[in-house]
């Protein structure tokens, strides 16, 4: 038997999609404007409060996306600690970050059209295959919350790399305080 | 629905801002950023291909975990040994610390 399907107009189904389209390139042209100004400008505080920025637009991208769990740890995890790590670090290194000295080396002319020619490449890459099916399949999938699929994943297939992700945290943690103790010990300093 | 190439465009601009940033800046800090926006790239590209080619299985979703778990733990260590090298040094900028260069 057939499923009655919810009265639902051309009107409407074009007026959704432009809404994600519109969502879409509103957090696409905020990502790639802050990510811009963070390579691009001369105070490092300020390009790294733009980068804040930039994981926010790409923690929209993932909720278009449908990764609620994703996106909110985009904005725990790089906002809250990578972002405030890198502000720590930039204020006791704070004498050498005045806006005077040069941020950039004299290679950007080098620079330019190796990242230029990488972005060529990928363009091309892209075009050259087609995407279409793959967005079939997720216009006929209904979105769902994504947290207890990440979290099955993670305690049963992905158990191993779950254990060794933690490893990794501890070591670097450690090493990390290691590094940036003080060298109390006399002799070598 | 936004396409697929959309965000595999997005992914592809934005991991060639984080190769200039990378490529471009004298600051240790700067070349981490650049390299957290590489990696912020890569991201877009697991979580979009998980939900347009496996929307039930999220193995995408898991590996951006682990990729973000990865990047936590590498900026941690990059930016201790950025306060070591001030702290002997007095330098930040990666063209100026040459002191292993043969």
């Amino acid at each position: 038997m057939q499923f009655s399907i919810p009265h639902i107009t051309v009107q409407d189904v074009i007026h959704f999609i432009t809404i994600q389209r519109i969502m879409f390139a509103a957090l696409g042209a905020l990502t790639l404007g802050s990510a811009l100004l963070v390579v691009t400008l001369k105070n490092i505080f300020h390009s790294l409060l733009f980068m804040a920025l930039a994981f926010l637009g790409v923690a929209g991208i993932y909720l278009l996306l449908n990764a609620d769990f994703i996106a909110a740890v985009q904005v725990l995890v790089y906002i809250g600690a990578i972002t405030v790590l890198m502000m720590f670090a930039l204020m006791l290194t704070q004498k050498l970050m005045s806006g005077k000295i040069t941020q950039t080396m004299e290679q950007w002319i080098l620079a330019a059209p190796i990242s230029l020619g990488i972005l060529v490449i990928l363009f091309r890459i892209l075009v050259l295959n087609n995407w279409s099916a793959a967005d079939h399949i997720a216009l006929t999938t209904p979105s769902m919350p994504t947290t207890p699929i990440i979290g099955n994943a993670l305690l049963t297939k992905f158990v191993l790399p779950f254990e060794l992700a933690s490893v990794v945290l501890l070591v670097a943690m450690v090493g990390a305080i290691v590094l940036a103790k003080e060298d109390k010990s006399d002799g070598s300093s | 629905m936004v396409p697929l190439s959309w965000y595999l465009m997005l992914s592809a601009a934005l991991f060639c801002i984080g190769v200039f940033g990378v490529l471009t800046r004298r600051n240790a800090i700067g070349i981490l950023m650049g390299i957290e926006l590489m990696l912020n790239a890569s991201n877009i590209n697991l979580v979009a291909f998980a939900r347009f080619l496996h929307p039930a299985i999220l193995t995408g979703q898991v590996f951006t975990v682990f990729v973000i778990t990865v990047a936590a733990a590498e900026v941690a260590v990059g930016l201790a040994i950025v306060i070591a090298a001030y702290r002997n040094m007095h330098l930040v900028n990666v063209d100026e610390i040459d002191v292993m260069r043969w």
